[in-house]
């Protein structure tokens, strides 16, 4: 039992688990974010902001508290670990005018966030055109060290991306637990989404073989309590 | 695996259970009926043989009389029925019935009716002859003097005669099948007559025109009447009509189905306010409550229609197989009664052999066929075989080709069949009423008693078995009570309301309120169900730009765009359907073990079809875990979008159960019988010995339940330590109580792992010695079973709950809140837009109050849950806990204990079960 949770979790917090990508240790938050102490730097992945609102305009009327519900997550989160810089992986916004729905007290929410850190922007294929009102830079992709984040990932080493929404599903005994999660092979990693409405893609599809090229990969699966790394071949 | 009888494929896909999945009524549901000349002949000729009209007189059958408002018919057929039906009785030697008669005088009086009557007691003709007779009047008015045509009404046009006389059947192929044999007595009286069908499979040219040119009799459906009111000319189309026919009311009742007609027939008393209604319904607990159904409720009071009771049915013979072998102590294959059973099918001309689920179906036929020396002519029929499949066999069956039909409750509703002479009712009964409903189904004959012999799978369904045939020689009735109507119903209906005439907001309030399920309707469920429909019903407003439907100046509700009707139109009706997944057959990949790996190997695509199997099932299994499907033990090896690829195993027994006890629990009515039962010890004499010595023994080491008490009993089992109550509520009550008591003894500290939960008892298991903690005081078991587990341990489960999300998605689709199908292209089953689960999360947390949650959680009273039994069940309780500190498993737990590892586990936390896939990884890192 203890041998478990020394590999899948730090000893002192079993809330969050280690993901090293091209020999850089990252920490896996029980959020979904990802942590870089060194340089204290948060990245959160596919917010899909005000998606809720974005299927009201075609008469689905999904409850609009997704913003919030986000928001709210991503602040505790950016509490825990008082980033220097947030790197919001793509997909921050649902749709090309969903940030001119965001209502003034979620507006005000994100600028707070910003507050005393970089906040970047990257582009992601639902907000291709992010305008430049929302504080903070907006790029296409970021290159710290040997670490590159862009939201749609390549297969590229040294590559944090998001846009494929990892699940995975654990299977016992006629029992079965599905959730969010990182995908690592220790070379690259593609990042869970973040945002409250955010479906799932199983990484049992054959997208994720296109990135990962061994079968060898290991999903970090968000659990209730903490984070399990779980050998990807376990999983469907 | 061995052959299947020449003609009669099997083609199945399992369902959690067979009674709910077999949708009776649904428009894909197909039923098959025998002709209803044939059920007019069994009514009205007690010997009538082959269509050979008897020359005998034939025996009058009376109503049997329960005052004041059930009638006695004084009334002569003379004087009900014209000449010309008469004749028609007498040529063929038939005499109408007393309750045909009865109907009709009650149509005379201008009053709705409810017909209680048992199977071939000639209940369709009753409701129909009103109409016929009606009908052949007028016609005769017409050709005297007036002539039919169009009149303006100023507002509209109208047309003379018109629509007289709606059906509505729970079955599409009732329907039709009715459609077809109402033919023949119109045609032979000559009567000027049109009856049409209208279902799913109606093309659009003939709806068109029956909506233009309406018949005089339409049959059709609960869903295809919502869309025809939803319709703007649904007042030109139904001001004509007299009369309402509602076939299987009983069975409509109990479901959202019949929350749906419920709110059609408040709409069709207003536009048709001289409108009559007739149910049909199966001998119900309380008919009173059953008739307010039929007639609008006034506000504040109750309303009823008069009830008619068709009386002379002889009472069944009623029997428990006397098993010479001995009686499992758990499961529910009855396989130690499969050679019994095939001699009962060996030595009766054919028999009905009735089983709770798909998957027992599968089992048996799969054992009674592989015992077929005889080459006995048995079949399969289960509502997820295939249509055309279970139409041979009904054919067969009709035919007389068949000795032996195993069914599960496919065959509760609509199929009447002549021949069959036993019905074998194998497992728990479930209800006294839903078993005399089975049973009904081998009564060919009024006057004859129907005959069924109840196999009980194990030593609790014998107590079971034991207290249903008392209650049915008490013909004590145990049907539930009249549904309170859903708000996701009501959802839907204030949309088509929509999208026919606009309509102010009091005036369809009150109309509601005219359905009996409706009738307490608060006016703030009405303003929220309206205001959910408009712009989603939420505190913060900001989608009132998006409204589906808007108020114009007089405050009249429309729909604010045709594309708002279109998607109505799409998804009416309340049955949701499982995510199924196709199954198919291909040759192992190897690897023995079948140890997970996913995409190592590659599985040949295409393979046999076996059929289709829940989604929820798959989800729940593992490469290489093994199953019964399609009569067989196969091995599930793979998922490949909607394919499931199967493997043969070689493994006589499945590892993974897919017995799922059925949708219907143990009734409430039995249970307490049951207890009753085991706390008489006198009354043991009617047990059969193996059952009296397994009591005594529970009697000799700990203690027989008493029957105002819950008795709990503790012990120690290998490295773990047990806890097992028997509260006899029923499995779905239990799954409930099981995870509400892990919780708490999680909190205790006993270090709880998992639990189990069959109809009767409940077993939990842990680490901590529960016995100790109890005698130490760390335990208090008055509080651990507190009703107050109902409060803020439930609303943390609920939190989480499987169940519960699946009951909430259950409830926004038949709201409308998300479609079931979308206009515009159809998107394949895996391009999942967004997941209800996190709607359920996001919505708990920021508005808990809202009418969808609620609608989710009155669901959860009654429904997959269970909390108004729970509920009930620990106030009874409460203070009379009873426990027995063993230092062994007892005899009444040795059930139960056995369900472990064959039923699901419940109850272990999610962070447990990856844990322990993740240290798999560990062990492999470290070799």
């Amino acid at each position: 039992m203890t041998v478990g949770a020394q590999v899948s979790g730090d000893v002192d917090d079993m809330r969050v688990s280690r993901v090293t990508i091209s020999d850089v240790s990252f920490t896996a938050d029980l959020s979904g974010a990802l942590f870089w102490e060194e340089q204290r730097l948060l990245v959160v992945s596919d917010l899909h902001l005000e998606k809720g609102s974005s299927f009201a305009t075609r008469g689905v009327l999904l409850p609009p508290y997704d913003t919030i519900a986000t928001l709210g997550r991503l602040a505790a989160v950016i509490s825990r670990h008082d980033p220097r810089i947030v790197i919001a992986l793509g997909d921050s916004f649902h749709d090309r005018t969903a940030h001119q729905r965001l209502s003034s007290d979620d507006r005000d929410a994100v600028t707070a966030l910003q507050t005393g850190r970089d906040w970047i922007w990257i582009s992601g294929n639902h907000d291709p055109m992010l305008p430049r009102d929302l504080g903070g830079t907006v790029a296409d992709e970021v290159a710290i060290g040997p670490i590159t984040f862009r939201h749609e990932p390549s297969g590229a080493r040294g590559e944090i991306a998001g846009h494929l929404h990892p699940k995975a599903r654990v299977s016992a005994r006629g029992r079965s637990m599905e959730r969010r999660c990182f995908v690592s092979d220790g070379m690259r990693a593609v990042m869970p989404a973040f945002g409250a409405y955010a479906g799932g893609l199983s990484i049992r599809d054959a997208a994720f073989a296109k990135i990962f090229p061994t079968n060898g990969f290991v999903a970090h699966l968000l659990g209730d309590r903490r984070v399990h790394a779980i050998a990807a071949s376990r999983c469907s | 695996m061995p052959g299947l009888v020449p003609g009669i494929h099997v083609l199945g896909a399992p369902s959690e259970d067979v009674d709910g999945r077999d949708k009776p009524g649904h428009d894909d549901v197909e039923k098959i009926v025998v002709p209803m000349y044939e059920r007019i002949r069994d009514c009205s000729a007690a010997d009538g043989e082959g269509g050979t009209p008897s020359t005998k007189p034939s025996p009058r059958l009376t109503c049997s009389c329960v005052p004041p408002r059930i009638l006695q018919t004084s009334a002569q057929p003379a004087a009900l029925l014209p000449r010309r039906f008469q004749q028609w009785f007498a040529a063929r030697g038939w005499s109408p019935r007393a309750h045909q008669l009865a109907l009709l005088e009650k149509a005379r009086e201008d009053a709705s009716a409810l017909l209680i009557a048992p199977t071939g007691a000639g209940k369709t003709l009753a409701g129909f002859l009103p109409t016929l007779v009606e009908l052949s009047t007028e016609a005769a008015e017409r050709n005297a003097g007036a002539k039919q045509g169009l009149v303006s009404t100023g507002r509209s046009v109208q047309r003379t005669g018109g629509l007289h006389t709606l059906y509505i059947s729970p079955l599409k192929a009732l329907a039709v099948d009715i459609a077809r044999n109402l033919e023949r007595p119109i045609a032979e009286m000559g009567l000027p007559i049109k009856v049409e069908t209208r279902t799913g499979d109606t093309p659009v040219s003939r709806r068109q025109r029956q909506r233009r040119y309406p018949p005089d009799v339409l049959l059709t459906t609960p869903e295809q009447l919502a869309l025809l009111l939803s319709s703007d000319d649904a007042p030109f189309l139904f001001s004509s009509l007299k009369r309402i026919v509602l076939d299987e009311l009983h069975a409509l009742v109990t479901s959202k189905r019949g929350d749906l007609l419920s709110l059609g027939l408040a709409r069709l008393w207003r536009l048709a306010p001289r409108m009559r209604a007739i149910g049909l319904s199966a001998t119900v607990a309380e008919p009173d409550q059953l008739a307010r159904f039929l007639v609008p409720q006034p506000g504040g009071k109750q309303a009823a229609a008069d009830i008619v009771i068709a009386g002379g049915a002889a009472p069944p013979e009623v029997e428990m197989l006397d098993t010479r072998e001995r009686l499992p102590w758990a499961g529910h294959s009855a396989r130690h009664a499969l050679p019994e059973i095939y001699e009962l099918i060996k030595a009766n001309r054919t028999t009905l052999v009735f089983v709770n689920t798909r998957s027992q179906a599968e089992m048996l036929f799969q054992n009674l066929w592989s015992m077929n020396d005889d080459g006995l002519a048995i079949a399969l029929h289960h509502g997820s075989l295939d249509v055309a499949q279970r139409r041979k066999v009904e054919d067969a069956m009709s035919a007389g080709r068949l000795r032996g039909v195993v069914c599960t409750s496919s065959l509760d509703l609509g199929v009447d069949w002549g021949d069959v002479d036993l019905v074998v009712n194998i497992g728990a009964p479930k209800g006294s009423s839903r078993l005399m409903q089975r049973i009904g189904r081998a009564n060919h004959r009024l006057d004859e008693a129907s005959r069924a012999v109840l196999v009980p799978a194990n030593r609790f369904e014998v107590l079971e078995c034991r207290v249903a045939i008392d209650a049915i020689a008490e013909n004590a009735q145990d049907t539930p009570p009249l549904r309170t109507g859903g708000l996701d119903v009501l959802a839907q209906h204030v949309l088509g309301c929509a999208c026919g005439e606009p309509f102010l907001s009091d005036d369809l309030y009150a109309e509601i309120r005219s359905a009996a399920p409706y009738a307490d309707l608060s006016r703030q469920d009405f303003d929220d169900v309206v205001d959910f429909v408009a712009s989603g019903g939420y505190a913060l407003k900001t989608y009132e730009r998006f409204a589906r439907i808007k108020q114009d100046k007089e405050g009249r509700w429309r729909v604010a765009n045709p594309k708002v009707r279109q998607s109505y139109r799409m998804n009416v009706g309340t049955i949701v359907e499982d995510d199924m997944l196709k199954v198919r057959l291909v040759r192992s990949r190897g690897g023995g073990q079948g140890k997970a790996g996913g995409s190592t190997g590659v599985i040949a695509r295409g393979g046999r079809l076996l059929g289709e199997i829940e989604e929820a099932f798959i989800e729940g299994l593992s490469p290489g875990d093994t199953f019964v499907f399609s009569g067989e033990v196969v091995r599930y090896e793979t998922l490949v979008e909607d394919q499931v690829y199967v493997s043969r195993a070689h493994d006589k027994d499945p590892k993974v159960p897919s017995y799922m006890g059925g949708k219907f629990p143990l009734s409430t009515y039995l249970a307490e019988r049951v207890r009753r039962l085991l706390d008489d010890g006198r009354a043991w004499g009617g047990l059969p010995e193996q059952v009296r010595d397994w009591l005594s023994l529970q009697k000799d080491v700990s203690q027989v339940p008493a029957v105002r008490e819950l008795l709990v009993e503790s012990f120690p089992r290998a490295n773990k330590h047990y806890l097992v109550c028997y509260p006899f509520e029923g499995r779905l009550a239990h799954q409930t109580l099981g995870m509400l008591l892990t919780r708490r003894l999680e909190r205790a500290r006993a270090r709880p792992l998992g639990f189990v939960a069959n109809e009767y008892a409940v077993a939990i298991w842990g680490l901590g010695d529960l016995s100790f903690m109890i005698r130490d005081g760390r335990i208090d078991l008055n509080a651990l079973f507190d009703p107050d587990m109902l409060g803020d341990d439930l609303e943390a489960w609920l939190a989480e709950s499987a169940l519960m999300k699946r009951t909430f998605r259950n409830c926004a689709i038949i709201s409308g809140l998300i479609a079931r199908r979308h206009t515009g292209e159809e998107k394949t089953r895996r391009q999942v837009l967004f997941s209800t689960d996190l709607v359920y999360d996001v919505l708990r947390k920021h508005q808990a109050d809202h009418v969808l949650l609620r609608a989710a959680r009155a669901d959860a009273a009654t429904g997959l849950l269970d909390l108004r039994r729970l509920g009930d069940m620990l106030a009874r309780i409460h203070g009379r806990i009873t426990h027995r500190e063993l230092d062994r498993v007892s005899p009444l737990a040795v059930p139960v204990m056995l369900e472990i590892g064959r039923e699901s586990v419940y109850g272990e936390a999610a962070d447990e079960l990856l844990a322990e896939a993740a240290n798999e990884l560990v062990k492999e890192a470290m070799g």
